[in-house]
Order: C-alpha cells, then sequence, then structure tokens
C-alpha cells in the first residue's frame, strides 16, 4: 500500500484559508442530517430488513397461529388484526431511534454536534425524518402483503392511506420518548432494555390484539386510555370506512400530549448533558 | 493578549473532585501542553474549557469572551478534538467531513471543495472514500483532527492526540500541530508524554489530582528539580554501600538513588559541588570508575512532580 503522507505545504495553505460561513438555517441543517441518515442505510440496507421483513412474519404468524383460535376462520381475523399488527410493528420500529442518538452519544460523535452553530433539534429532526420514510416503507409493505392474503378494507385507498399517515404522525411524536430515554441511558444494552419494558406493555396492552370488551374492568380501562389503542382504533375505523372523526381527534390529541412532554424533556436533556 | 484566562475552575462527580481549582492563561498564539497521569483531570479541564461541560466553580474567559455567559461566541471560535475519535466510523471519510462542513454553513459545493482540500493535505486522498471503520489508529486521528479544521479556528483544543499511535502518525500530528501554529492557531493538547509537551509546547503545565502542580517551559521545569544530577558509576556493592553512607549527610545534596546495579544518582543543588564531591569519595578510598553530570531526565520530573505524596 502506498505510505499516506501528510502534505505540509498544502496543508499550510489550506489552513490559512479563512473561511467563515455563516451558520446553517434549520432547514440546511435538517437536510443535512437526513443526508447522513440515507446515507447510513445505503451502506447497511440490511437494516431495511426490520421494516420490511418483519411485518411480514408477524402477519403470518398472528393470522394463521391466532386466527382460527380467536375469530373463527384466519380470514375473518385478517380484517380485524391487519390494523393492530400494522400499529404495532410500525411503533416497535421507532424504537431505534433513542438507539441511534445513543449511539453518537457513546461514540462521541454528540460532542462535535454540540460545538457546531446549528439548531440542535435539527440533528433529531432530520433522522425523525428519515425514520418517517422507514415507517412508511413498513406499512406499505405489510398493507400489499396483506391484500395478497385477502385483507379487504372498506374504506378504500383513501381509507388506507389516511390510516397510514395517521400512523406517520403517532410515530413522529413517539419518537420523543425515545430521544428522552436514550439521553437518560449511559449504555446501549440498559436503552434496549427500558425501551422493551415501555414497548411491550404499550402495544400489548391496547386493543390491537383483542377486543378490550372481553378484558376485566380494571385492564379494560388500561387498554382504553392508552394512546396506541386510541390510534389502533381510528387507524381500524378509517381501513374499513367507519371511522368517528373524534376518535382521530383523540390521536392528534395524545400526538401533540406525547410532544408537548417529551420534546421539550429531550432538548433540555440535550443541552445540559455532562 | 490571551486566548484563554481561567480562574479557579473546579468539577466534582458526587464527592470526587476532578478539577480542584485550576488557574490558567494561554497566550494567543502559543502552544500551551497540559501534562498529567491517567485520571489527573486533563479530559474535564478542556470540556468545560470548549463549553460542553459546566464548570462547578471558578470562571474562564476566551478571547474575552466569558465561557458560561458567551459561550456562543466562545464556540464560534474554537474546535475540539476529543481523546475518542468523534467521528462517524459507518460514514467515510470524505462523507464524514463533508457533512461537518455542511453543518457549519458551507454549500454542498463548497463543503466537498474543502473536504477533499483536507483529505489531501492529511494524506487521506487515498482512502476518502472508504468507511472509516477500516481505517487504521493513526488515519482516524488524521481524520478527526482535519474534521476540527474545516473552518480554521482561533483556538484548538487536542486531547491526547498521540496516544496509541506508532512513532510515524505521531510525527504526522507533530507536523500539523506545528502547521497551525504556524498559521496562527493557539494550540491547547494534553498529553501523558513529556517527549511530547517538550517537542511542541511553549509553556507546560503539570496537572496532578486535579490541580497543576508545576508549570513553566521544560527547561524551567527542569531545573526547579535541582539543576544537576551526578550519575556514579561505582566498582562493587561494598563501595556503593559506602559511597552512599558517606554521602548521607551532605547538605548540597537533594536525594541519592539508586539507579541501575552498581550505580547511584545524585540529585545536587549546584552542579559546581560535583567536582568536590568526587574528590571527597577519592579520598575516602573509593573508586569511580565512570561517571556522568548531567539534567535530570524528563522522566524523572514527571515522576518527581506526579508521585503519590
Ligand atoms: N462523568 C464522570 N463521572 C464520574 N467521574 C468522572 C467523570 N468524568 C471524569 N471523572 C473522573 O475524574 C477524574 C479525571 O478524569 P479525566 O478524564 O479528566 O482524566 P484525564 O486526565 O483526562 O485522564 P486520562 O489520561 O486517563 O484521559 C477521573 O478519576 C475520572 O474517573
Ligand atoms: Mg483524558
Amino acid at each position: 500500500m502506498k505510505q499516506s503522507k501528510i502534505n505540509t505545504n498544502q496543508l499550510r495553505a489550506v489552513l490559512t484559508k479563512q473561511e467563515r460561513p455563516e451558520p446553517p438555517n434549520p432547514l440546511y441543517a435538517i437536510t443535512t442530517f437526513s443526508w447522513r441518515a440515507l446515507l447510513k442505510i445505503k451502506r447497511h440496507p440490511e437494516q431495511l430488513l426490520d421494516v420490511a421483513a418483519l411485518p411480514i412474519l408477524f402477519l403470518l404468524m398472528f393470522t394463521y397461529l391466532f386466527g382460527g383460535a380467536i375469530a373463527g376462520s384466519s380470514r375473518e381475523y385478517l380484517q380485524f388484526i391487519l390494523p393492530g399488527i400494522l400499529v404495532q410493528t410500525v411503533t416497535q420500529i421507532t424504537m431505534y431511534t433513542g438507539m441511534d442518538l445513543n449511539k453518537d452519544i457513546q461514540k462521541g460523535f454528540f460532542d462535535r454536534l454540540r460545538t457546531l452553530p446549528i439548531w440542535l433539534p435539527s440533528s433529531l429532526l432530520g433522522s425523525l425524518l428519515v425514520d418517517s420514510f422507514r415507517y412508511l416503507i413498513a406499512s406499505t409493505v405489510m398493507v400489499s402483503f396483506s391484500l395478497l392474503l385477502g385483507f379487504r378494507p372498506q374504506g378504500g385507498v383513501v381509507g388506507v392511506i389516511s390510516a397510514i399517515a395517521l400512523i406517520l404522525v403517532f410515530c413522529f411524536s413517539l419518537s420523543w420518548v425515545w430521544n428522552t430515554l436514550a439521553l437518560l441511558m449511559r449504555s446501549e444494552q440498559s436503552l434496549m432494555m427500558l425501551s422493551m419494558m415501555v414497548i411491550f406493555p404499550l402495544t400489548f396492552l391496547s386493543s390491537a390484539f383483542v377486543d378490550p370488551t372481553t378484558m376485566p374492568t380494571f385492564l379494560e380501562n388500561v387498554v382504553k386510555y392508552n394512546p396506541v389503542s386510541i390510534l389502533v382504533d381510528a387507524v381500524r375505523g378509517l381501513m374499513h370506512g367507519n371511522v368517528e372523526l373524534a376518535n382521530i381527534g383523540l390521536v392528534f390529541l395524545s400526538s401533540v400530549i406525547i410532544i408537548i412532554i417529551f420534546a421539550p424533556l429531550t432538548l433540555f436533556l440535550y443541552r445540559r448533558r455532562k | 493578549m490571551y486566548a484563554i484566562k481561567a480562574k479557579k475552575l473546579k468539577k466534582t462527580y458526587g464527592d470526587f473532585t476532578a478539577v480542584n481549582g485550576i488557574d490558567l492563561t494561554v497566550k494567543k498564539g502559543s502552544i500551551f501542553a497540559f501534562l498529567g497521569p491517567n485520571g489527573a483531570g486533563k479530559t474535564t479541564t478542556i470540556r468545560m474549557l470548549a463549553t460542553l461541560i459546566k464548570p462547578d466553580q471558578g470562571e474562564a474567559s476566551l478571547f474575552g469572551y466569558d465561557l458560561i455567559k458567551q459561550s456562543k461566541a466562545v464556540r464560534q471560535r474554537i474546535s475540539l478534538t476529543g481523546q475518542y475519535a468523534s467521528i462517524d466510523e459507518a460514514l467515510t471519510g470524505q462523507e464524514n467531513l463533508i457533512l461537518i462542513a455542511r453543518l457549519l454553513g458551507f454549500s454542498v459545493g463548497k463543503a466537498k471543495q474543502r473536504a477533499s482540500e483536507l483529505l489531501e493535505s492529511f494524506g487521506l486522498d487515498d482512502a476518502a472514500k472508504r468507511q472509516v471503520k477500516t481505517y487504521s489508529g493513526g488515519m482516524r486521528r488524521r481524520l478527526d483532527i482535519a474534521a476540527s479544521l474545516i473552518v480554521t479556528p482561533e483556538l484548538l483544543f487536542l486531547d491526547e492526540p498521540t496516544t496509541g499511535l506508532d512513532p510515524r502518525s505521531r510525527s504526522q500530528v507533530w507536523q500539523v500541530v506545528q502547521a497551525l501554529a504556524e498559521a496562527g492557531t493557539t494550540i491547547l493538547l494534553t498529553t501523558q508524554y513529556l517527549e511530547e509537551a517538550d517537542q511542541l509546547a511553549d509553556h507546560i503545565a503539570v496537572i496532578n489530582k486535579g490541580r497543576i502542580v508545576a508549570e513553566g517551559t521544560a527547561a524551567q521545569l527542569k531545573s526547579s528539580l535541582g539543576s544537576g544530577v551526578l550519575t556514579l558509576q561505582l566498582a562493587n556493592q561494598a563501595d556503593l554501600m559506602h559511597a552512599r553512607s558517606l554521602l548521607a549527610g551532605n547538605q548540597d545534596i537533594e536525594k541519592i538513588t539508586d539507579a541501575k546495579e552498581g550505580e547511584l544518582r545524585i540529585k545536587l543543588k549546584q552542579p559546581q559541588i560535583a567536582t568536590q564531591l568526587l574528590v571527597e569519595l577519592g579520598q575516602a578510598g573509593i573508586k569511580v570508575p565512570e561517571f556522568s553530570l548531567g539534567q535530570p531526565s524528563l522522566d524523572e520530573v514527571f515522576l518527581a512532580l506526579t508521585e503519590e505524596r
């Protein structure tokens, strides 16, 4: 291999250039961070496996494993379960947002960011933008595959598209929860553990898989006020064409509440970090 | 004019005081070295000065801007290359530099141009399109430093820039530091190697257990520890014991240590008395086949200043 050498003369010339541009505007910084996230996907396309293969696996498992037992026939169960699994899978993927941030902190990349003249949230927003794209892929893969399996949404194309849009809105808000946790936990493992402890009750204690009215009263109440249930009900309604507007409103409300709590908390921790 | 003026900087973690009242003045355009063993508080001090953590007590100003109240103005003038590489392993060297350049406000085209200039002058153009995780330690270091120089800073912090590098990579980093100083940038670096501080720095502060225990140029540090060391090579163990007891009460001697087998190192208060000592030994019938008079080695300075007290 050729020996790489420092080119001293050129180095001097490069160092005496005193160009100092104006700090970037937030939009430019956000696009730059999105570019970084896209590069990472390009380098590691296998990362997309979790958004493409995992949903299919879940769908097959639930439909054929539980379908007969819970709803009598798997085809009938698919109509009920698809919105639930879709919500569950996509909300679970949001967890990775926190992992990426945590890795940046552990690896020291974060320290460099903090010395740059950027609007700090732009780094989070930039990766959230690309993450939303991943959620979109996951949703599309899952819906397309379920159509093959016999899913027949009464809400039509419009219903399905608005349902997916609603999921993206909710996931965006949920990402702030992971960012907060990522800033609180020291290691990736502990973050993973904590995230699991949040996501599993959140997605399983919901109306995703079974009708809450079949549950004991205490559990029924927990499930009823779980924001994931609210989302599942709205998505189910949109896809089957019998949605109540109030339900959609509730999804927006819970998203806004989550953002109001966790976005400022994230930014506070982000700035304060020792 | 000063690049850094700090007073009584202090940082505690729980009951543990990592930095315990550090005063510091760094002249503009100089190279200043923090020298200290593991856990001395070098990184903590640098991170405070680079606005990454807040001091618990004390104050500092960089180029006249208050570290806490005007941290934005401070940040615009400084750059930090931390102890551990702060680059994105999954990206290529070129992408890393473009990323940082864009975040500093360069347009996409300008960012590319600046990245390739830097890659070329740091000898990284061959590896520009490879993921950083395939880089050697020396290449990583250079890339990390290059990332800190996209906009030439007025002050650069380098935290242990050469730890773990082989001699060639080390001298490459030294070249960069010197070129940067010539271009007018003030540099504050930390190191565990005296040789490095001696080679590069105009001014050295020895830090131990969160305090500065000595300060000055390399020569000043050496002379502060007695002005000379007389090394005696003795013929046999009996002579050595004899010489030791003979010299034990001498007022002009600061310290006697056993060095190698049959060798005594005598730290003198004044170098002139060396001849007198040799005469004394001769009169007592002790043969000294070989002797030498020299400065204390830098390692001795380091150990003396940072030894457990
Ligand atoms: N976040 C922290 N929490 C608790 N203790 C800390 C923290 N950061 C540093 N310390 C402690 O403060 C002391 C000084 O650490 P620092 O990293 O500044 O030393 P250093 O001189 O840079 O050492 P090294 O040469 O090993 O890098 C160490 O004992 C370290 O354990
Ligand atoms: Mg350190």
